[in-house]
């Protein structure tokens, strides 16, 4: 057993100027998953993408049209003040869904959900995913399914796991190797070793040699203006989802072009102008 | 041919003209039981759900019915602990609707849940922090308090009154009546508003958030009172259709009044709540959240102001009004008009708090969503009602339902003598 001297806190951030929208994170996750899909899936309201990737534009008329795409997983949300009680976590009934307070990471127990779907609608980010049909695969393909990835049965609630079961052989690893320390490379989720463009990057939020800690610099204060927001990057470039909610995702977003940044939430009028280089809770100090 | 089981005295429709009636209303019955087992069997892919709406027209009926059988338990706290006597003369039939209401609700959350042999779950792996929880308890526990609050009317129909038992067993149970209304009005008071809770808590929905007092949202609060408040409403229409189909006087002009009164005023009481915290909401906690009001009632083909308009003031304030004013409420085309209405403003409120929480987009790149249910949630939906007349019906053609349905409908010449 290894015996962390401080909880991990496992978290993502996705450079949108990098992003090409070309996918490849969303097929690797569903082949990593055992995502079932159906025969057409261009009906996104009732298809299962652990990873969706959204499009973004600034709504310019040609030629000063901009595209973004804004890939996303599960927020894996750490809930007001960072409790752990993540907006799904803490309305499931069943406790079918869980907060890892030794890795951040929001669990989806998949034989004890009797699918309320009281999370999906609790869920800001439409990250959860109902199995409306039977899971069927392409004669075949079935033998091309992960044994890491249990598949789930009709009628419960699936999201993206952090592919924690990754994380699961990365401490058996390190374990059998005699250290206490999961190596940064050793936990990798299929996205993010999947994406092409190296848009994504993924580790340990709580490690300051990790390159997710780096380039985000969270900030461990609560924000003084909104003292439900922790976490809050320090680099003026990162973002992340629907910040003001209180929801304290640990998946950020990073771009250079600030109405990309400014798509990230909701401001009333003038409000942008005035928070837009506001980055960190310290600067509020 | 099913005299002896008759009311004594009591004059019904003929057995072939009851039993057509049953037909008819059973045919709807089997239809919905067809789509409830297509569902259980094939899945919940038979409806329109999706994953925008994993909360759509079977929860929105759910909490309606429960909103509108929030009669019975606010009655029964009038009658047994506030000691209004008169209530006496609905409180069998508040309890009747009471029952129906509950057993449907429990009824559409076996079909709408994706593992209906895991729904026991929710009571094995409680969650105490979740607002489901807490409905799945009270829900239990008060279907349970109904039941042993209806079985004393059950017990006496003519033939299993004359058992000494049962007679003597419904006796007793009417004295200790009291108990089980107290028992019922604690448990409504958190089951209806943990049903509130559970938009209220929904803090990565800004248009259901709601703060509150501890762990409680004010929808927490404002959905005990709207059921208290219309609940009653929804038993005098009742009241009144069971009148009208079987052409007699049931309740004496004076309970009806009573009933009204109490239901006008605490409707007027919550508008005034619900009027305060909705401009709270628009004012102070979705825009301290980035949104402007117009974000929930523009850009979208269906959800416009008129939906906040329609139910605060035509089906809130408006049936409020006409209940508390003596002239309106004694004149039975105006309270007519108010019940009906009220029973339509508790309903669009439970639909806005189930159906419009999931439209509105949240990221700001994301679209309004709108869906439109499949038959068989429609016929699921009606199952409860072709369910509730049935048992209505039966009840009424059997049991004791309207202690003043006898001296009302006395023959004239029977009164002389």
């Amino acid at each position: 057993m290894i015996h962390d001297k401080k909880a991990h806190k496992y978290g993502m951030v996705i450079d949108l100027d990098k992003c090409t929208g070309c996918g490849t994170c969303a097929v690797s996750c569903m082949s990593e998953n055992n995502v079932p899909f159906k025969e057409d899936e261009s009906d996104k309201k009732d298809s299962i993408t652990w990873m969706r990737v959204y499009r973004l534009t600034n709504n310019k008329p040609f030629p000063d049209t901009e595209v973004a795409f804004l890939p996303r997983p599960c927020q894996h949300c750490g809930g007001k003040g960072d409790h752990g009680h993540s907006p799904c976590v803490s309305v499931c009934p069943a406790t079918a869904t869980d907060y890892g307070y030794d890795t951040g990471i929001v669990s989806q127990i998949y034989t004890r959900c009797f699918g309320c779907r009281y999370c999906m609608a609790a869920c800001p980010y439409h990250a959860r995913y109902f199995n409306w049909w039977d899971p069927v695969w392409p004669e075949g393909m079935e033998k091309y399914l992960s044994p890491n990835v249990s598949p789930r049965m009709r009628g419960v609630v699936e999201k993206c796991s952090f592919c924690y079961h990754r994380y699961q052989l990365a401490r058996e690893k390190a374990y059998a190797s005699g250290s206490d320390e999961i190596p940064e490379a050793d936990y990798q989720t299929a996205c993010t070793t999947a994406c092409p463009a190296g848009a994504i990057v993924f580790g340990d939020l709580n490690n300051p040699s990790h390159k997710v800690h780096q380039i985000v610099k969270p900030d461990p204060h609560p924000d003084p203006l909104n003292p439900d927001v922790v976490g809050k990057s320090r680099n003026p470039k990162v973002f992340r989802l629907l910040e003001r909610l209180g929801t304290n995702p640990k998946v950020y977003y990073m771009s250079e072009r600030e109405w990309v940044r400014k798509l990230g939430d909701h401001y009333l009028d003038g409000e942008w102008d005035k928070v837009k280089n506001v980055y960190g809770s310290a600067s509020h100090e | 041919m099913d005299a002896a089981l008759i009311p004594e005295g009591a004059k019904r429709c003929s057995f072939p003209k009851f039993m057509l009636g049953i037909a008819i209303v059973g045919a709807v019955l089997l239809w919905g039981v067809y789509a409830m087992l297509l569902c259980w069997f094939k899945g919940l892919n038979q409806t329109n759900m999706n994953d925008y709406y994993g909360f759509a027209l079977w929860i929105w009926a759910d909490l309606a019915v429960i909103a509108v059988g929030g009669g019975a338990f606010f009655t029964g706290l009038l009658k047994y602990i506030f000691k209004i006597d008169e209530l006496k003369n609905i409180i069998n039939f508040a309890v009747i609707i009471g029952f129906i209401c509950y057993s449907s609700a429990l009824l559409i959350l076996a079909i709408d849940i994706g593992q209906p042999l895991r729904g026991w779950f929710i009571f094995w792996h409680a969650n105490v922090h979740s607002m489901l929880t807490e409905v799945a308890f009270c829900l239990s526990c008060y279907f349970a308090v109904l039941t042993i609050e209806f079985i004393p009317n059950i017990l006496e129909n003519r033939q299993l009154n004359k058992v000494p038992f049962f007679h003597h067993l419904a006796h007793n149970m009417h004295g200790v009546m009291a108990i089980f209304a107290a028992t019922g009005a604690f448990l409504s008071f958190f089951h209806q508003g943990s049903l509130g809770g559970v938009a209220g808590v929904m803090y990565g929905r800004p248009f259901a958030f709601r703060e509150g007092l501890l762990i409680w949202p004010w929808s927490f609060f404002l959905f005990t009172w709207s059921a208290a408040a219309f609940g009653p409403c929804f038993t005098l229409l009742v009241t009144r259709v069971t009148e009208a189909v079987t052409g007699k006087k049931l309740v004496k002009d004076n309970v009806v009044h009573l009933l009204a009164k109490i239901s006008g005023w605490m409707i007027f009481t919550y508008m005034i709540a619900k009027i305060i915290d909705t401009l709270y909401w628009a004012k102070i906690t979705a825009p301290g959240l980035g949104f402007e009001l117009s974000h929930f009632y523009t850009s979208n083909g269906f959800y416009g102001y008129w939906i906040l308009v329609l139910e605060v003031i035509v089906c809130g304030v408006i049936p409020g009004l006409l209940l508390i004013t003596k002239t309106t409420r004694e004149n039975p085309t105006f309270r007519l008009i108010a019940i009906v209405l009220a029973v339509i403003g508790v309903c669009i409120n439970r639909w806005v708090m189930v159906l419009q929480i999931m439209a509105v987009p949240v990221m700001p790149f994301d679209t309004w969503a709108l869906y439109i249910p499949s038959w068989q949630e429609v016929a699921t939906t009606i199952l409860p009602v072709a369910y509730g007349i049935i048992l209505i019906a039966v009840a009424y053609r059997y049991l004791p339902v309207f202690p003043q349905e006898l001296e009302l409908n006395r023959r004239p010449e029977a009164r002389e003598s």
